[in-house]
């Protein structure tokens, strides 16, 4: 049985839950945002990911009700909500700090935001229990914040931020605070979470690899705009331009000026010789375009293979062992270093590849994306 | 524990010496039997008694515990908003100024502050007694409230005024149910701060206070010159006695703020 996938944002007939259309924000002469406009869907996972500076926070704040746009609208469900203040939105957020109430006990941390709108103590004490039990908490409800870890703390911020039920929660680095493991089974309880209430989840990181995993689309920012809205596949695989594909991963970027040398395959010369590669967006001769990829497409061979698309010779520089992967630094001819990158599928496999050696390495025409900025 | 060196001891000595030495000899000298000051003739607890009796200094004492409470209350509630404004309100026009303004009168000479009061009280025609000096105490104190609960604001982590308001709380009630029990002790200590103050205030309080109301200090100061009695031995040591218990409360305020802020931040802190 197939399930129909979720991708409200290639079907034309769906409404978006939040609209930024044109929304500049400036801070006196600084620009954090600069005429954007985005579209996010209900019961999306969304992530705006981007190095620090680049505008995301701001978004987030302005969802929020922290900051009013400069210029543009910011629509959720249909209404635009520039000036209205942030406890009178649908919108709840989960901050980096948890910002948890450290004089009141969990359980009212959590009823804190219910009380506010409402008087009803049975109601109230039901949706925290609810909550409680969501985040699985329940052991902890009458401690102060001071009294539990760092993990728990982020779900009584979670607990909190849900427990009126928004239309749109905001998270806001929620992950920052906890140690390696940690992150990674939030980010999955994380998921359930979202999944289970089906809220529509807006996430600002600066960790791709949790925006990778959490993410139904990630939107890549930098300095204020938008460089690209996909979802996380598209993203790594199809970057549109030079910034997102160096932005996620590890990436090989190979310059030079393109012929076409047949339908949608394109030669690039480089400094070394020429690469072929295959691209849908078009190119004119002579245009300087990258070759983006990745190295775990760049296979490394002691001896020259037979009919490859690209066949590149050069010298061992660097092996980064990480234990499931070895990355080897290449380095060509002219000083130019790729990386190429091979799993360590065996665990008692003799690597015949040192320093100072030389290789071949090769790849595909589709391997790499062909990119003009 | 470190060991301190002979030279380190002898330093502490003298320096405790210096200060405690004159408090001392006044609190011995209150027990004294003899009427005559500087001559000891045994233990007695009599000026104590004869100072219960004076209804002068009882008057005194009265108005000095009157004015206190409620000027420190007012104080409190002037300061703290002063101090919420300057460090919460963003950068408005003139903000700069007012916050050096609002540390000035802890530098001013307090016969300036008493004497421009009282050009203030006689041009605006109000009678002199316990009122002025609620109000000149008020003045006076107000600046050393918004002092300490302005620092305690500063280290305050704003995302918990914002989560409040996300979580639907208007600005007053974030104040109320978020950022006062936070601050709480700081208001204290500032309370205690300018009880203690206005406790032992005499300049403003000579310069603002009419025939129908004298402090304590005031009382005091006048008395000495007619000679020193031992009642007004017993009664300085009373008020010693306040006066250490006000600052330690304060300073142990002020210690569990800083506990507390610590404590907060560690809640925030980014790492578990």
């Amino acid at each position: 049985m197939a399930e129909t996938v979720f991708a409200p944002w290639d079907d034309p007939n769906e409404t978006p839950l939040i609209r930024f259309r044109n929304v500049t924000k400036r801070f006196g002469d600084f620009t954090a945002i600069d005429d954007l406009t985005l579209d996010i869907f209900e019961r999306e996972f969304f992530a705006l990911l981007g190095p620090s500076g680049c505008g995301k926070t701001t978004m987030m704040r302005m969802l929020a009700g922290f900051e009013n746009p400069t210029d543009g609208s910011i629509e959720l469900a249909g209404q635009d909500i520039a000036g209205v203040p942030p406890n009178k939105r649908a919108v709840n957020m989960m901050f980096q700090s948890y910002a948890l109430f450290p004089h009141l006990s969990i359980w009212d941390n959590i009823a804190f935001g219910l009380r506010r709108e409402s008087s009803d103590k049975a109601a109230i004490s039901a949706r925290v229990e609810e909550m409680l039990k969501l985040t699985r908490l329940e052991k902890f409800a009458r401690r102060k914040p001071h009294q539990i870890s760092g993990g728990q703390r982020q779900r009584v911020a979670l607990a909190r931020s849900l427990a009126k039920a928004p239309k749109l929660l905001l998270l806001d680095e929620p992950l920052g605070a906890l140690d390696a493991k940690l992150r990674e089974a939030t980010q999955f309880e994380l998921m359930d979470i979202q999944e289970k209430t089906g809220t529509t989840f807006v996430i600002v990181t600066h960790d791709q690899e949790e925006a990778m995993t959490v993410a139904s689309r990630i939107a890549v920012m930098d300095e204020g705009r938008v460089m690209q809205v996909a979802t996380p596949d598209r993203i790594y695989e199809a970057p549109e331009s030079v910034y997102v594909a160096d932005f996620i991963g590890d990436v090989n970027i190979l310059a030079g000026t393109v012929k076409a040398t047949g339908d949608h395959t394109y030669a690039l010369g480089v400094e070394n010789g020429t690469v072929t590669a295959m691209s849908e967006r078009p190119f004119s001769d002579g245009q300087t375009a990258h070759l983006a990829i990745r190295p775990e497409k760049v296979a490394i061979h002691t001896t020259a293979p037979e009919g490859t698309d690209n066949l590149l010779q050069g010298k061992v520089l660097d092996i980064a062992y990480l234990g499931n992967l070895s990355t080897y630094h290449v380095e060509l001819p002219g000083g130019q270093i790729i990386k190429a990158q091979t799993a360590n599928t065996r665990r008692l496999s003799r690597r015949d590849i040192t320093w100072e050696d030389t290789v071949w390495i090769s790849w595909t025409k589709t391997a790499g994306v062909l990119l003009d900025q | 524990m470190t060991r301190l060196s002979p030279f380190n001891v002898v330093s502490l000595t003298l320096g405790f010496v210096f200060l405690y030495v004159p408090m001392l000899i006044l609190i011995i000298y209150s027990f004294n039997e003899s009427k005559l000051v500087t001559v000891w003739a045994g233990f007695s607890t009599k000026w104590y008694g004869e100072l219960l009796s004076n209804d002068a200094f009882l008057d005194a004492a009265w108005v000095t515990l009157r004015v206190a409470v409620i000027s420190s209350t007012i104080a409190t509630v002037l300061g703290t908003m002063a101090a919420y404004v300057l460090v919460r309100g963003g950068r408005f026009f003139g903000r700069t100024l007012f916050s050096g303004m609002i540390y000035a009168p802890l530098v001013m000479p307090e016969v300036i502050t008493g004497l421009s009061l009282l050009l203030l009280f006689i041009g605006i025609g109000l009678d002199r007694g316990v009122l002025t000096i609620v109000l000149a105490h008020t003045t006076f104190s107000m600046c050393f409230v918004s002092v300490v609960v302005s620092s305690r604001l500063m280290t305050f982590d704003r995302s918990l005024e914002e989560a409040a308001l996300d979580l639907g709380a208007s600005a007053f009630d974030a104040f109320r149910l978020v950022t006062l029990p936070i601050i709480a002790p700081a208001v204290i200590s500032g309370w205690l701060l300018a009880f203690t103050l206005s406790l032992d205030d005499l300049v403003i309080a000579s310069f603002t206070s009419g025939p129908s109301a004298t402090t304590l200090p005031m009382k005091i100061w006048s008395s000495v010159r007619l000679g020193v009695s031992p009642e007004i031995n017993a009664l300085s040591t009373i008020l010693i006695g306040l006066v250490t218990v006000g600052v330690i409360a304060a300073s142990l305020g002020s210690k569990q703020a800083a506990l507390r802020a610590k404590r907060d931040e560690q809640t925030a802190a980014r790492t578990a």
